[in-house]
């Protein structure tokens, strides 16, 4: 073998070197995602400032919190006591001592045990709506859930929801009778019909007959006495729960061919749409006496649940019309062409799909009204936010507490408005269907 | 094969007015209308009967009173000597002023968020995200009482600021105060004003009018040089050089006009307990503006973020491909893509910041909620009257600027041929 010809071939693999240092590990990524180039270098220089400036102004004040005391002075003489003269502190206190009062406002405190009952029996009712894994026999209980929470929150004789909610069996008894006799469409209209007549002429009168003959009542409690979360919660859920299915009927209405429902239902979403929520409360609560007939005397309550309903479904309406324009054509003519009727399209065919594509909007409507259920003090409700604070501001004990309990009812709606947005993005991603 | 055709039977039977798709809908409506006409029916009649009850009618009379009360901050002269229809158009004036810088403001800081977010930059994306996040799920009407908190009780009074050593001190190099009743700020003073032009109620600024005249004629001056160029461009091949003549035509009339009429700014300076000279702007109008610009901000910051990521990578590389510059990329291909899918939701969000100001009241700025819907509305006792001139007003003005914000949304849409 010539050793002068014969060319070098290395045998054996070179140990793997470590990467350069500024290629790998924490250098590599505070270059690539920090100091990327100037601009971003001053980027990220300016925003470790602002979180530093934030973090140095609210950490001590955070840190030197109080959570025991009788009042804002007391508050004070603690961090004044515990920390020195001359710093300031958070003084929790107050929300520890007016919980009570955020939570229920002016409820009677004996009966806190209803409000609190409703609010579990709410998560009952509706867990199985959010989510499919649980047993689809506990969506019974969602829908007598209404006439349950308004009994417990209200009291009153339990006749009176039991009667309301006598009336949709009563329609349902009407389609069962009519509808083998007279066909679908008149079953229809006494489906409608009946519970109207019920709910309006006789509903009254059989609840009131048989509270006498069978007396079951919870004490009542005043619309006025209402105030805090449970104001909120109370108008919230219920604005959610009936703004949705208005909102698809409007939008519906919207995009349809005859004429004048089609006008009528561009008319009122324009028109909700083009005022603001401030003005509709007022005109619950100042005027809507002189469109009602002389001596009604109509809930503060229901009255400003009405128009939060109107108010969003109008919005819904849009979303969903949104959604419905998106779908392409052919799954209209899909549907036509297998014979469906309208109904049948819309229930098996458009609406599934409308509404999947209108999620996040939809739930965007749903904060926005939640968050919009604070403007209720305006017209005399005691909000958490406004109401009670100013009634515990009022109060000699808690003169002059600004920061901590907007910072606790932020917070409280942070919680709930956040967790809505990550249940609709968990909806989203569990519907997706498309293979992207 | 015979093909047996039934002949359609003749005559018109009522039961067809159901269960023929070609009457239905005529029928629905029909019913539709009537349902909606008796409610609409039952409605005036108890408003009518009310009304008599009460012994009134509806008049609109009362606008011409005198109203009999100040308000803070006004655009146009009024005393309170004035009528509530003054009031009104007072109001009516700071609702638009308000919607006006909120929703510039909010634009800006909107557009600039929503970048930013998207930016592979860690720590800003991060502090954006957390910035949007909890300005949109809390409450509007928490941040204006947080914002009105903050200046009322955060900021020093304006006597703070005497003395040799004083306890407060003026930012932006001395010429913003921010005070627990008022901010500061230095504002433009001319010294060969042109006066005001009267127009029946409204009297017109002619300072101001001249400053637009000249910004807007150097906007279409502007426009002319560019386009002149573009037809150079297309014609020779070779794009003529603009930027200078570009700038000169921007800020050459404004420019003139602000030396014609003796411009220059007078800032705020402390005489004895308060501070004159300036503009002193309420803390209201302070408050309210910085919450509905952060609030609408972060939700315009969204609709940006997914409009640039409505636009497909593809787009951005094929441009490079072309050999285009990343800066006229995001001017030729990304932003008039990305544009088109931001403006829609973009018109809704001036509407609700436009609706939102009427949460002036929590702060007790006098807008048109403020004015009509409150002060006028107690003491004339015409809530009826009130109410409803406030809500058309209302409706106009978004009537209004969604169908000018949908003029531009034309002009940017997709041209499909």
């Amino acid at each position: 073998m010539n050793t002068s010809t014969s060319t070098f071939v290395r045998t054996e693999m070179l140990p793997e070197q470590a990467p350069p240092l500024t290629e790998a590990g924490a250098v590599k990524w505070v270059r690539e995602n920090l100091f990327s180039s100037i601009l971003n270098g001053i980027l990220t220089v300016l925003g470790i400032v602002v979180v530093a400036y934030l973090v140095i102004g609210i950490a001590p004040w955070l840190s030197r919190s109080v959570w025991n005391a009788g009042s804002l002075s007391e508050c004070r003489q603690i961090i004044a006591d515990r920390w020195g003269e001359g710093v300031t502190g958070a003084c929790w206190a107050v929300i520890r001592e007016r919980w009570p009062q955020y939570l229920f406002g002016f409820y009677p405190s004996h009966l806190y045990w209803r409000p609190v009952l409703a609010f579990v029996l709410l998560c009952v009712a509706v867990a199985p709506v959010l989510f499919d894994r649980l047993p689809r026999k506990m969506l019974w209980f969602s829908l007598i859930y209404p006439a349950v929470g308004f009994w417990l929150l209200w009291g009153g004789s339990v006749w009176v929801p039991v009667m309301a909610v006598a009336g949709f069996a009563i329609g349902y008894a009407a389609v069962k009778v009519v509808q083998p006799v007279a066909g679908t469409i008149l079953a229809t209209i006494a489906a409608v019909l009946a519970p109207v007549l019920w709910w309006l002429f006789l509903a009254g009168p059989a609840a009131d007959a048989l509270q006498s003959i069978l007396p079951i009542a919870l004490q009542g409690v005043r619309s006025r006495e209402f105030g805090g979360f449970i104001l909120a919660f109370t108008i919230g859920f219920t604005g959610i729960a009936f703004s949705l299915p208005l909102g698809v009927m409007l939008a519906l209405g919207r995009q349809s061919d005859m004429f004048i429902v089609n006008k009528l239902s561009v008319g009122f979403i324009e028109f909700i749409r083009g005022v603001p929520l401030i003005t509709l409360l007022f005109t619950a609560s100042l005027l809507l006496n002189y469109f009602l007939p002389p001596g009604t005397d109509f809930d503060i309550i229901l009255r400003v649940i009405i128009m939060v309903v109107l108010f969003a479904a109008a919005y819904i309406a849009e979303v969903v019309r949104g959604g419905l324009a998106a779908l392409p054509r052919g799954q209209y003519e899909a549907a036509d062409a297998l014979g469906l009727d309208y109904w049948k399209a819309q229930r098996l065919i458009i609406m599934p799909q409308a509404l999947k594509i209108s999620i996040p909007g939809i739930v965007s409507t749903f904060i926005g009204l939640f968050k919009d259920t604070t403007l209720v003090v305006f017209v005399g409700l005691l909000d958490p936010l406004k109401g009670i604070t100013d009634a515990v501001r009022a109060s000699t004990d808690w003169k002059g507490i600004y920061w901590e309990p907007y910072i606790f009812v932020g917070a409280i709606f942070f919680l709930f408005c956040f967790g809505m947005s990550r249940y609709s993005m968990y909806l989203e991603s569990k519907l997706k269907t498309d293979h992207r | 094969m015979a093909v047996v055709t039934e002949e359609p039977k003749a005559g018109f039977r009522l039961g067809m007015l159901i269960y023929d798709t070609r009457y239905r809908s005529i029928t629905i409506q029909i019913v539709v209308l009537m349902l909606v006409m008796l409610g609409v029916a039952w409605l005036i009649d108890n408003l009518l009967s009310n009304l008599a009850a009460l012994g009134r009618g509806i008049d609109f009379g009362f606008l011409w009173n005198r109203a009999g009360y100040d308000i803070n901050q006004t655009l146009v002269e009024y005393t309170n000597d004035s009528t509530h229809a003054r009031a009104t158009l007072v109001g009516l004036l700071n609702t638009l002023l308000i919607a006006f810088l909120g929703c510039i403001a909010a634009t800006v800081v909107g557009v600039i968020a929503g970048v930013l977010r998207l930016s592979n930059n860690w720590v800003i994306a991060r502090l954006m995200t957390v910035y949007v996040e909890i300005f949109r799920n809390i409450p509007l009407l928490l941040w204006i009482l947080m914002i009105y908190t903050i200046f009322t009780e955060a900021f020093p009074a304006p006597n703070a600021f005497r003395g040799d050593t004083p306890a407060a001190s003026m930012v932006m190099f001395d010429t913003v105060a921010f005070t627990n009743r008022y901010t500061a700020i230095p504002w433009p003073m001319f010294d060969r004003s042109l006066g005001w032009l009267p127009l029946g109620p409204l009297w017109l600024n002619l300072d101001l009018a001249a400053i637009v005249a000249a910004l807007v004629g150097g906007f279409l001056l502007n426009r002319f040089i560019l386009r002149r160029a573009t037809r150079i461009q297309e014609a020779t091949g070779d794009r003529p050089t603009t930027w200078w003549q570009c700038t000169l035509a921007l800020f050459g009339p404004i420019f003139l006009v602000l030396l014609a009429l003796g411009t220059h700014l007078d800032s705020p300076s402390l005489q004895g307990f308060n501070f004159t000279g300036g503009l002193q702007v309420s803390n209201s109008l302070v408050a309210l503006w910085l919450a509905l610009t952060l609030y609408t901000a972060a939700f315009i910051a969204e609709i940006v973020r997914a409009g640039i990521n409505a636009i497909s990578r593809g787009q951005s590389e094929a441009a490079f491909a072309l050999g285009l510059r990343p800066g006229r990329t995001m001017n030729l291909i990304i932003l008039p893509q990305a544009l088109r899918v931001i403006i829609p939701p973009l018109i809704s969000q001036y509407l609700n910041l436009t609706k939102n100001s009427s949460l002036a009241i929590a702060v007790g700025y006098m807008d048109l909620r403020g004015t009509l819907g409150g002060i006028t509305l107690n003491q004339t006792g015409r809530g009826l009257e009130a109410m409803m001139l406030l809500m058309l007003i209302y409706l106009i003005v978004s009537l209004l600027i969604s169908s000018a914000m949908n003029v531009y949304n034309n002009s940017v849409k997709l041209k499909e041929r």
